[in-house]
Formats: structure tokens, sequence, C-alpha cells
């Protein structure tokens, strides 16, 4: 974990001061609407269906116990006992009053925590792989370089008020579980032939109503440089960007308006008066961010734990849970942990504050008093011995955090949807524990094998069903919810250096009810077609398109235009 | 006079500033007085402004170009910027190319929908004078500048960012 010094504590806490004037101002009638908005989003407070919502962030995914018992304790004060892990890494509360945020900022100032940039038209929190600094497959340790973006951003004079949102996400490794490619700017950290960090810079992709691919516009940005190549992509952003059309206005738009090309060329022209500059990073800084950093004291260990295998062996429930919730890592003897916020009947990414003191308590005794948050709203205890799993294992299981499906159908990234959502065009989470429910057999879920499905309430795809091998999106007909259905997506994390897909669109779509039978009926036409157990689903739709599937669930195209004719007929 | 934020007090503002004319056309110019043209005014009656005994401004909107003004610096007693709604960040980008690319020195004026919110992330990018949005009043605003006591980043006020301000120390 990052260590504040006084001035990070400083800044934290004049934000508290500085916000909470704006809220009287804006309770007295000084401040109107319009003129508040944007200070209170830039505070991450949306006035929401039923209530404001507060979304606080969680730098690139890293929580301590202290932490998280404070989210726990404000879960209960100031809202109904529970809150939403977003697929972002950041944290909402559903229903605090708008008049008591500044008393609720000031709370998550005393353990060293904001809701500073988590909305807004300003760059907004770092993601990064929840696994960064033990993944086995790591290239570079990317938390150093995420808390020098999180500095560096946090109250950035120039870009705080952005044509639209600008999210940076951070991925180190050779799998990438950050989904850079979808991403207003992607940072591949990787190394040189000498060993030398650097960066590759991905700029314009996204999801939303117009999903993108992000473009690679420089391979190898060397370290010291990171700070004024952002500046030079932002400044171009922030100059040129649209700002007559909301829908029209992040950077993905203009870089393909522009074309990739030109807009590198624009940016290494901003950026060749920057470079060298003051904001050129120094070898020092860099050591000085890593020495605030606490790093898990590890045991030297002389590889697997022997006792592990032999419950592997033993314990086939303890096996499975392994299998997908236990997770390699760069030290002998220790492994990741994933805690399930997927089970049946629980809103995905939902926890209590009762859950939330639990898993406080198993970090604290199994994994070094730190937590993760990961984009797929699960939570993970990131440095666990391998010994200790079975008893961690035995642990989770009655908190209801041992469901033993990442990685699996039911393990649904979901947004919170119109039940909470007032931008949603459909509920979300009753359609996720339909399927969970469809699907809670677990032989069958663990044959199925992985599968990544995603939905989303509405085109702003905070759910990230263009993503999901299926995908989910909730769209509105005349009033009434309906679900359109994608295949074939996929965010880039399944296999190393498989890239970003989006998914195709089967055909129209389905009212609620209907959506957990066509998913089964798509699983079927996977299970008959894949050549082994080790073809997934997404390699089965990428290998026989998508034509197989529509036909099990709207006929042939013979079938499909005979039907068309005779409802021409009866028009 | 109107009453405006210089240098971090209130002051009077001897300026005129002169709008675009109701039709979109170029303005009128008085007879005498310091004026703050627009950028098309300039761009036309650069020799009949130049000729003129009192100070002459210049003001560009969000989505012009202060590399056209780059040159003729020198001429301008005062340049200001428009922001046409205050989350039109445009102007915070072209502050920075005015003081650290073209290097101009003198009187940078943030106009339109300027607040006491703002301010602080305006003077860090090189505003050092503000006419203030109608209403609002600039006495009460001067309490903005000290919202925050640091900052990460390097800036026109604070050329120097934190880290490297920190291993001078």
């Amino acid at each position: 974990m990052y260590q504040y010094d006084q001035i990070d504590q400083q800044l934290v806490a004049e934000r508290v001061v500085q916000y909470r004037d704006q809220t009287r101002r804006f309770l007295a009638g000084e401040l109107s609407e319009d003129d508040f908005k944007p200070v209170r989003l830039q505070n991450g407070l949306y006035l929401q269906r039923y209530a404001p919502m507060l979304r606080v962030a969680i730098p690139y995914g890293l929580l301590s116990s202290r932490q998280l018992r404070k989210l726990a304790h404000i879960a209960r004060t100031w809202d109904r006992g529970y809150a939403h892990f977003s697929t972002r890494q950041n944290l909402q509360f559903n229903w605090p009053k708008l008049e008591d945020v500044p008393d609720i900022l000031a709370e998550l100032a005393t353990v060293q925590m904001h809701a500073i940039q988590t909305s807004g038209n300003c760059v907004r929190n770092i993601t990064a792989d929840h696994f960064a600094g033990v993944a086995s497959d790591e290239i570079v340790d990317t938390l150093v370089w995420c808390e020098v973006l999180r500095q560096w951003s946090t109250f950035h004079p120039e870009f705080a008020y952005l044509p639209r949102k600008f999210k940076i996400a951070f991925n180190g490794s050779e799998a990438d579980r950050a989904a850079t490619f979808l991403h207003d700017i992607g940072l591949h950290a990787t190394r040189d032939a000498s060993g030398a960090v650097g960066f590759r810079v991905i700029v314009g992709g996204g999801m939303g109503r117009t999903p993108i691919i992000g473009h690679v516009i420089r391979e190898f940005l060397p370290w010291p440089h990171l700070l004024t190549y952002l500046e030079a992509i932002l400044r171009v952003y922030n100059r040129y960007g649209r700002r007559d059309n909301l829908y029209r206005a992040r950077i993905k738009i203009l870089v393909k308006a522009r074309t990739p090309e030109c807009f590198r060329d624009e940016v290494e022209k901003e950026w060749a008066y920057l470079k060298d500059g003051p904001a050129t990073l120094t070898a020092a800084e860099i050591e000085r961010v890593e020495a605030r950093f606490t790093r898990p004291s590890y045991d030297a260990l002389p590889g697997d734990d022997a006792g592990y295998r032999t419950r592997l062996g033993l314990d086939r429930a303890f096996a499975a849970w392994a299998k997908r919730n236990v997770h390699s890592h760069k030290m002998p003897g220790y492994a990741a942990v994933t805690l399930s916020l997927k089970k049946t009947g629980e809103a995905p990414g939902d926890a209590t504050a009762g859950q939330m003191d639990a898993v406080a308590t198993l970090a604290e005794r199994y994994s070094f008093g730190e937590v993760r948050v990961s984009h797929e709203q699960n939570l993970i205890l990131a440095d666990v011995r391998q010994s200790d799993l079975h008893a961690l294992w035995h642990e989770a299981k009655p908190l209801g955090f041992a469901t033993p499906n990442v990685g699996l159908l039911t393990n649904i990234i979901c947004c919170p949807g119109g039940d909470f959502c007032s931008l949603a065009n459909a509920k979300s989470i009753p359609v996720a524990e339909a399927i969970q429910r469809r699907f809670d057999r677990l032989d069958y879920l663990h044959d199925i094998g992985e599968l990544d499905l995603n939905i989303s309430g509405c085109m702003n795809s905070c759910g990230h069903h263009h993503v999901g091998h299926i995908g989910i999106l909730g769209v509105d007909k005349n009033g009434d919810e309906w679900y359109q259905i994608s295949i074939g997506g996929n965010q880039g994390l399944a296999r190393p250096g498989a890239p970003a897909a989006f998914g195709k669109v089967i055909g129209p779509s389905f009212a609620r009810a209907d959506v957990p039978d066509v998913i089964e009926r798509l699983i079927e036409v996977y299970l008959e077609r894949r050549d082994s157990e080790a073809e997934r689903f997404i390699d089965v739709v990428w290998r026989i398109g998508i034509e197989p599937f529509k036909e099990r669930i709207y006929g042939t195209d013979h079938q499909r235009a005979q039907r068309r004719e005779r409802s021409l007929a009866i028009a | 006079m109107a009453l405006i934020i210089k240098e971090r007090s209130v002051a009077s503002d001897p300026w005129l500033l002169l709008d675009s004319a109701d039709d979109g056309g170029l303005p009128l110019l008085p007879p005498a007085g310091d004026v703050i043209v627009p950028l098309a005014l300039w761009r036309t009656e650069r020799d009949t402004l130049r000729r003129r005994a009192e100070r002459i401004g210049v003001w560009l909107d969000s989505h012009e170009d202060p590399a056209l003004i780059a040159e003729d610096l020198p001429l301008f007693g005062l340049v200001a910027v428009n922001f046409p709604k205050f989350t039109d960040g445009r102007g915070y980008s072209i502050a920075r190319l005015l003081r650290d690319r073209y290097g101009y020195r003198g009187e940078l004026r943030a106009i339109g929908d300027v607040q006491r919110d703002q301010l602080f992330y305006l003077a860090r990018c090189g505003f050092n004078a503000f006419a203030l949005r109608a209403g609002e009043d600039p006495r009460a605003a001067l309490s903005a500048f000290g919202d925050f006591s640091e900052a990460y980043q390097n800036s026109v006020e604070q050329p120097l960012p934190l880290f490297r301000r920190r291993e001078l120390s």
C-alpha cells in the first residue's frame, strides 16, 4: 500500500474543506444547480434515480483492511448498510444524503481515501491489473507508476474541464487484465532489450455507444517521459475534442476523425515542446514513491506447498474452488485468491458492511492486511500462503465469498442498472440473478468452462457488455425493457496477447423472462460444437461464426425469411 | 468602473471590452480609451489600432488559436481569454501556451463565465486577472486562491513540479 505523506494528506483535507464550503453555498442558494453540478461530480457525487450516489476512488484497486473497515462504517452510518464495487475500481454508496457528503469525505480522509475526480469531465481514477505486483506473468510492477499518475492527475489545473471524462488504465503483464485497449489511454508497462522500463501507449479505445478498440500511438515511451507525453495527448484532446455533442466528445471520436496517424503526429508535435521539460520524471522521484509503498514481507518458501497439493487431491469441492478462484503468484509458495462477490441472489459487486468487515479480517489473517478490487467486481487477497488456502476457504464459505465461479458464466459483470441508475433503459440485476439461478448446478457450470457474461442496463455500457463472450444490453422499446444479446466479445485478458474484440448482436431483442432460455440455447450450441473441453465458448464462436447460434435461437435463414413474409402478408 | 481581480486583489478596471456587434460583425471602435478587441478586429484593423494613443488589448474566444497572436504579444497591454461556459476548459490550455510557449508576461485575464470555484486552477495556468461573471462578488472570491496550499504538477505559477522541488530541498 502507498502511504500518504504530509502533503498528500493535506491536499485531501483541503479538498474536504473546499467541498464543505461548496455544499454550504449550494444549500444556501448561493451556488446554482448548474454551477454546483461539475463541482460535486468532481467529488464523486451524482444525483441518481432515488437518491444521490457517492463514488469513492480505490486508486488502482488497492485497499487496506483499515480502509475497508472505514467503508463498512460509512455504509452503516450514512447509507443502508451496503455498498457496490463498480467495474472501475471504485466503491459506490447508493443512499447518502447530499448534506452528509462533506462529513463522509472527512471520514475517508482519515484513512487516506477520497472521491476526487471519480466523476466529471476530468482524468478519472487510474485503474490497473488487479494482480499488479504479484502476477506470475508480470513484466513490470505498475503500482509505483499508477501512484505517480494518481498524483499527477489529482487537481491537474489544465485538464479539469475536458470535453468529456477521461479514463487511464495500466497493465504490466503478459495478459491484459486492465482492458487497456478499451480506455481513453491504455498503458502497457514493458522493458526494452536493456531491461529499462517504458510504456506502450494506446489511445482512443472505449465502449459506450461507439465502441472502438484503441490504437497504439507509441510502442515504447521511455519512463522519464510518461507525464510529458500524457500532457501532450491531453492538451491536444482538450483543445480539439468536440464539445458540441455529448456523444461525440470522447477522445476516441477525435482520434477516429483525425485518423490515429494524424492524431499521433499532433501529439508528437505538442510533445516536442514539453519533452525534457520540468515534468520529466526522475529516478529519485520513482524511488521516493516506491519507498512509500509498504510491501508484503514474504517468507522464503521453497515452492509449492505439499499439504496444499495433497488437499487438492482429497477434497473435490476445495479443488473446484482452487481451480477457479486461486491464481498463481510470483513468489514461491504463495497464491492470489479471488473472493467472489457473485453469489447467486446477490447483486454482482454488492457487499454489506458486515461482509466488508469480514473481508478485512480475512485480509489481516491471511494476506498482510491488504485487499484488491477487480474490474470484474470481485475482491482479491493477493498474498496468501498456499498452506493457508484450505483454512481461508473454510472461513470464506460461510461468509458467501467462496462461490467457485471466477472466469465462469455466473461471474457476471453487471452494472447497477434500472434499480438504481437514472441513465439505465432496463434493469440488469434481476437478469443476472435469473441467469445465475438457471446455471446454479456447479458440475454443469464447470463443464461449460471459461465464459465472460456481461450485462449493461444501457448503451453507456458500464457492465462492459461489448466485451462479454456473451453480452446483454438493456434497451427501451416504447417504454418496455428488452434485452439485446451479442456474442464473440473479448476484453483481451483471457489469453496473453489476445486482442480485445466487440461482440456481434445475434438478432432482435428479448423480453426479460426469455433471457435465461436464450443463454441456455447458446450454451447448447457451444457444447455440441466444441471439439474438446479445452475449446472455450469464445473459441467456438470465433471458429464457426455466429450463424449457428442465430439459427438455434431464431431459426435458419429460410425460416426467418418465411416469418418475415408471413408478417408482411398480415400487415 | 467595474471591479476585477488583479494579482489577487480587487481593482477597478480601466479597460473597455468590445464584443462582436449584434449581427456578429466587427464592433465599432470608441474614439478614445483602453480597449480589448476581438481577435478578428485585431486581424483586420491592426494598423488603425496601433495608431491609437491608448493601450490595446485583444481577447481570444475558446476556439481561437493563440499562435495567431504569438508574434504580436509585445504590442498588447492585456490579453484576455473568454470562457463561454465555465465547463469549456480550452482556455486553460490557451493560457498555458501563451505563458509557457509564447512567453507572454503581461496581464492575462479570464473573461466570460468566470466564477470563484475555478480561480485556483485558472491562476495556476497563468491567469493573473479575472473579470468575474456578473453577480459574482470579487471580494468574496479572493479566498479561492488559497483553496490548496500545494500542488503536484508544474504550472505557470510554479514552474517546478512538487517532486523536483522536493529534490532541491
